[in-house]
């Protein structure tokens, strides 16, 4: 046991061992998943809304290395699936006849060299036997859009109230802080779920995706005006700023030129908080049926359909959606650590 | 002391119009009505007319509104639409159902939560720390619905827990003790789901607090006068660093409401969540505006819980304190 001192003292070290794998890691992973997300119809092996109807709730297909026989092959392969009992959904690999998987086949990045095995689902297919993987890639379209759109929203939206506020003080002020604390005692999925049932069941996507960024942008931005008013606040006595203003500066150019740029670092942690509190609302309010629809794959919608458990439990596939959710938001907090960290 | 419970008690008021009067104002501006969205399949025209008359749907929004507020100042809540039971009773049941969860769940995360903060703040288990550490960052990317979903999956996979609702079928029949391990058994998944992110956020906070702590000046002395690890874990550490703690808790209401609707949508827990989704999406205005002013109160009630918690432990921020 080391007395408390002496932990104190190692800890900032080990820490700095320690923190950039770590965010390395979650980079990383963002990288990969937002790579995915921009290249969905190419990294997509199907199209997302074509049903094989003799593929429903098919068991994944992974690319595989070592045959049935235990040998080693280089270049990836599949084995074919077969439906062996449509009432039962039961599928068989045909192990006799392995098939390679071809870089750029047919427009694709990766594709079987033969289409006649039929289509090749990574992940999987959902009820209707639509291709799992690309649900999930064009899925990330979707999801990490809302999110970092409606992110960006709340940024900006909160930077322009918290400029003003920090900066004319008094009742401007007051009325600012008072809304902002408004708005953050409200249970957020509650707000957007009673806006969404305002409106017609059915959207098309493009109005779904607006509105629920929208929603969002206008329930995150308090937390961001609330530190940038802090920092305006106080950066706006500094001697920086009087000179500026006793040069015959405008309060424009004081705001933008030598206020707004001491927000950065704060709007930096504050954006990686954002994203993922806007996935994971966009998540519940699609698998609560509230937000795209069917046709307009996203990870919530994925996981509305995987809502019945008495189907999932023999097709735990369906939970990918999760798996992804899961790990961008941890790939964030990982990412910040060292924010955290430095603090 | 007193202006300050007067002062929050007219905002309770307040919220509870405002949040019940906006259910009113979505339910009766969304498209369609109860009779369009229950079950009225089938029915004739003039029955639904009849229906529409009966329920005063057939008027104007504005009088529609009026007539509530009304019935609702003299605390008279009207009758569910699609139940046809009392708003009331309706809602004290479901809102039991939920307290039961939520507040099981608080339990449950304070006593893992702190404890485990309380370690790997102090700086003497670097070790116990870096895994708590992990695990508290994992859990925090597990929002209440993802690890509801996945907890079903695997109650449901292994069969070590009802996956769904809060009772055995036939359950009606049994004697109370039964009754009560069977809603405890049905408890287990949704406090997880509930429970566990809430744990890793308040192991964080008491982390951060106790880790300041930890080198502050009292707590050194002790450790140095040699008071052992328990006395100084639990004295020296824990007891300055409770206020920052317990501030958090009225930020928890919140993670608690969002969660608790996630987690009831998933578990089939017959809570006030479900019930406002339910009500929501069949247009019953009266049920609606009953699930916002619980759910109001409950959030204004629980702040002011939180408020005077804090100035309990901690009399410098008392208000008559400052300024």
């Amino acid at each position: 046991m080391t007395p408390p001192g002496e932990a104190l003292e190692a800890g900032p070290g080990r820490g700095r061992r320690r923190v950039p794998i770590a965010v390395a890691v979650g980079l990383s992973v963002l990288a990969v998943v937002g790579l995915v997300a921009v290249a969905a119809p190419v990294v997509a092996t199907n199209d997302p809304s074509t049903q094989f109807a003799d593929r429903v709730l098919a068991p994944p297909m992974p690319p595989r290395f070592v045959d049935a026989a235990g040998g080693w092959h280089l270049r990836p392969f599949i084995y074919p699936q077969r439906l062996v009992d449509r009432l039962e959904q039961r599928y068989a690999e045909d192990t006799t006849r392995p098939i390679s998987l071809g870089l750029f086949v047919g427009g694709a990045l990766v594709r079987p060299v033969d289409a006649a095995a039929g289509p090749w689902l990574p992940l999987g297919a959902d009820r209707l036997g639509r291709d799992g993987w690309a649900r999930l890639a064009f899925g990330a379209r979707r999801s990490l859009g809302v999110a970092f759109t409606a992110c960006a929203g709340a940024i900006a939206l909160g930077l322009l109230i918290g400029l003003i506020a920090g900066y004319a003080g008094g009742a401007v002020d007051a009325l600012a802080m008072r809304a902002a604390e408004l708005v953050l005692v409200l249970p957020v999925i509650y707000v957007v779920l009673a806006a969404r049932a305002a409106l017609p069941d059915t959207l098309p996507p493009s109005t779904v995706f607006a509105l629920t960024t929208t929603v969002l942008t206008l329930l995150g931005w308090p937390m961001v005006a609330r530190g940038v008013r802090a920092i305006v606040a106080r950066e706006a006595v500094a001697e920086f700023a009087v000179a500026a203003r006793a040069m015959g500066a405008s309060p424009l150019r004081i705001v933008w030129r030598h206020l707004a740029p001491a927000t950065l670092g704060f709007l930096r942690t504050q954006a990686l908080q954002l994203v993922p509190a806007a996935i994971l609302a966009e998540t519940t309010l699609s698998y609560a049926g509230l937000g795209f629809s069917q046709n307009a794959p996203s990870w919530g919608t994925l996981l509305h359909d995987a809502a019945d458990i008495a189907v999932v439990v023999d097709a735990p596939w369906l939970l990918a959606a999760a798996g992804a959710v899961v790990a961008v938001v941890l790939a964030i907090n990982l990412a910040t650590l060292e924010a955290v960290h430095r603090r | 002391m007193w202006r300050f419970l007067v002062a929050r008690a007219s905002l309770l008021v307040v919220l509870v119009l405002a949040a019940s009067s906006a259910m009113v104002a979505v339910t009766s501006l969304a498209p369609g009505d109860v009779t369009t969205e229950s079950a009225m399949f089938g029915a004739t025209t003039a029955q639904v007319a009849r229906e529409r008359a009966r329920l005063g749907l057939d008027r104007p929004a504005l009088e529609r509104y009026g007539l509530w507020l009304g019935r609702t100042l003299r605390l008279d809540f009207g009758t569910s639409f699609r139940y046809g039971q009392p708003v009331a009773s309706l809602v004290a049941a479901r809102a039991g159902h939920s307290a039961l969860l939520a507040g099981v769940a608080l339990i449950c995360a304070v006593a893992i939560g702190l404890p485990a903060g309380l370690l790997s703040g102090s700086g003497r288990f670097p070790r116990t720390a870096a895994v708590v550490a992990g695990v508290s960052l994992v859990l925090l990317s597990l929002p209440p619905l993802l690890v509801a979903l996945l907890l079903t999956f695997v109650a449901a996979r292994t069969g070590w827990a009802p996956t769904s609702g809060m009772q055995s079928a036939g359950a009606d029949a049994w004697s109370t003790g039964a009754r009560i391990l069977d809603v405890a058994w049905h408890l287990v998944v949704p406090v997880l789901a509930l429970g566990l992110p809430l744990a890793a956020s308040f192991e964080r906070v008491q982390q951060a607090a106790a880790a300041d702590g930890a080198g502050a000046r009292h707590a050194l002395a002790a450790s140095a006068r040699g008071v052992g690890l328990a006395r100084w874990l639990w004295r020296a550490l824990w007891r300055p660093t409770a206020s920052p703690v317990v501030s958090v808790f009225g930020l928890a209401a919140g993670t608690l409401l969002s969660g608790a609707l996630a987690v009831e949508l998933v578990t089939a827990w017959p809570g006030l969540g479900r019930l406002m989704f339910e009500a929501l999406a069949t247009r019953d205005t009266p049920l609606a505006a009953g699930c916002g002013a619980a759910a109001a109160a409950f959030l204004a009630i629980w702040t002011t819980l939180g408020d005077l918690a804090a100035w309990w432990l901690d009399p410098r921020l008392r208000p008559e304190a400052g300024r």
